[in-house]
């Protein structure tokens, strides 16, 4: 066999995407994406609702197919058996009567997916579990019912979760939903830290970007197919959203932050008002 | 009254081999129940097994009609609705519709099965209410190796179970076929269920699958330590209630859904009487102590 010619990898890039293109049925979701995410690197993905970012996930995930186009995550296809990717979820009340501790919520995140009941082992394991816990200062409520914490204890637990299994790339997917500011904070500082110590690159799906706009290296804007990626300076523009939009978009800077202020309604298929939840 | 309780008379009973066969059933019960029971719960399952339950006794009824071994037609019956039940409910929120449907045409056929059925089919059919004393030495071997086969499935797959039952969107994004363990698990429970239909009866075999374990978690949210707790739990209500129905002869079933229930509703009064004192201590933070 010989070795294929590399334009098609490059070495840097633990999340690779080159002519990605996602569609179900006639409708095309994104077609043609180019993107590289580095280690360390953190990349956000901003976009109407139903403009594919989820799906993104989905698909470094390895739970959907792309339509064409390949797609490589820490030198692999993605698929099963991957478990070099950390996953954060959005937040959702999680039901009081839940028979889960804190504890079982992130071991779970270390060793979950192994077949048998897992009896080996056990001290190691609670080791690396007190540490992820520690790591989020988790440790004052890990031993509670997790149904029972607030919505951003339960997110710093998703965050230790995610990281107890040492991971390369972490997907985050609307990880601050539903969660208060100083909440939105604590989530993002410690994904940020995990990114700057041990070189995790972070691919950031939201709706809103100004809770980690310090953070970011790079934003992916999806538009009904249309895409552009680069610097938040450089996307962020009333130019460029509005040639993503096809129509009148004002980006508005207001003490730091950054207001994308559509100027007609209807814009695009679905109203683009960016700080609505998205439906899951 | 003086015999309900009476003494002797259970001692000098339990000198009869039916009697012992009727405890290592109820024990093996008891165990396979306390350990599904957990999982069940986590999983909203406790309608599930009514409907599985329920629907063995249709298999008994076609096994009945066919002239086949009663017990396995119930256990047949049984793991075919779980898989049905697996199949047409893939998401949670059309579970109890679907179990719903799937159940009243499930008895329906069932009945029209007995009404087929030449002979009087209350004399063969103990499955309504169970009738764990005439256990057989046979039924007690397909019972061990039922209960062993379930046992060793669920030891290879419990951690990615557990996982899929307590945080199923992460379960999927870590690459844990949580669809096809869910089938599979409802075939574990199809299995333990017609076991169960056979020594309480289908009407009772809620008592030993969901209420040791609606207990256990009421009061620890530890997976293990809950299923400890239900094993515990099961095993008391099971082998205790076959002890007590001894001396009276009365039917099994209602000692046993007794005491579970006597169970739960034990561990119901703790966790409340608890939710009322984090609650009082949590008040007595905000309030600064005065001085006297």
């Amino acid at each position: 066999m010989t070795v294929e010619p590399d334009a098609q990898t490059t070495a840097t890039g633990v999340i690779s995407l080159r002519g990605a293109t996602l569609g179900y049925g006639d409708r095309i979701l994104w077609s043609g994406l180019d993107l590289d995410v580095t280690p360390g690197e953190f990349v956000v993905v901003l976009g109407p609702n139903g403009s594919g970012k989820t799906s993104l996930l989905r698909v470094l995930l390895g739970l959907q197919p792309l339509t064409a186009g390949t797609v490589r995550i820490v030198d692999a296809p993605p698929g099963r058996g991957n478990r070099r990717i950390g996953y954060i979820p959005q937040q959702r009340a999680m039901e009081e009567s839940l028979v889960m501790r804190g504890r079982d919520l992130v071991g779970l995140g270390l060793d979950g997916h192994r077949w048998g009941v897992g009896l080996r082992g056990m001290r190691a394991r609670r080791a690396r579990v007190d540490a992820a816990l520690a790591e989020v200062a988790a440790g004052g409520f890990a031993d509670a019912p997790v149904g029972r914490l607030s919505g951003g204890e339960q997110q710093r637990l998703r965050v230790a979760q995610a990281l107890v299994s040492d991971p390369e790339v972490l997907l985050c997917d609307e990880p601050l939903l539903s969660l208060d500011l100083a909440n939105q904070q604590v989530v993002s500082s410690l994904i940020d830290r995990r990114r700057r110590t041990a070189g995790t690159a972070v691919l950031f799906v939201t709706h809103e970007i100004n809770p980690v706009l310090p953070l970011v290296d790079r934003v992916l804007y999806l538009v009904d197919g249309r895409f552009r990626i680069g610097a938040p300076d450089e996307v962020m523009t009333t130019e460029t959203l509005s040639e993503l939009y096809r129509a009148r978009v004002d980006v508005v800077r207001v003490g730091g932050q950054i207001h994308v202020v559509g100027a007609q309604p209807g814009l695009c298929e679905q109203p683009h008002h960016l700080h609505d939840e998205e439906p899951s | 009254m003086d015999q309900l309780f009476d003494f002797d008379s259970t001692i000098a009973l339990l000198s009869f081999p039916a009697v012992r066969t009727a405890l290592v059933a109820g024990a093996i019960l008891g165990l396979l129940a306390g350990v599904l029971g957990p999982l069940i719960v986590s999983r909203n399952m406790a309608f599930a097994v009514h409907g599985t339950s329920e629907l063995s006794l249709t298999g008994g009824a076609a096994a009945l009609l066919l002239g086949i071994n009663v017990g396995h037609g119930a256990l047949a019956g049984a793991v075919v609705a779980a898989l049905v039940l697996g199949l047409l409910s893939r998401r949670s929120s059309e579970h109890d519709s679907v179990i719903g449907a799937v159940l009243a045409f499930g008895l329906g056929v069932g009945v029209l099965l007995l009404w087929f059925y030449p002979g009087r089919a209350s004399n063969k059919f103990g499955l309504l209410v169970g009738q764990i004393v005439s256990v057989e030495f046979a039924s007690l071997a397909l019972l061990g190796g039922c209960a062993i086969g379930v046992l060793a499935v669920l030891a290879v797959i419990y951690r990615p179970l557990l996982f899929a039952s307590v945080d199923p969107e992460v379960a999927r994004a870590r690459g844990v076929p949580t669809g096809t363990l869910s089938l599979v698990f409802a075939v574990l429970v199809g299995v333990a269920t017609a076991l169960g239909v056979q020594t309480v009866g289908a009407l009772l075999v809620l008592s030993l699958m969901i209420t040791p374990a609606a207990a256990a978690v009421r009061i620890t949210a530890n997976p293990l330590r809950a299923t400890v707790l239900a094993v515990v739990f099961a095993e008391v209500s099971a082998v205790g209630g076959i002890l007590l129905s001894l001396a009276p002869g009365a039917p099994v079933s209602a000692f046993v859904t007794a005491i579970s229930f006597l169970i739960f509703l034990v561990c119901w009064t703790i966790s409340l009487v608890r939710g009322r004192s984090r609650g009082v201590a949590t008040a007595a933070v905000a309030v600064p102590a005065v001085p006297r």
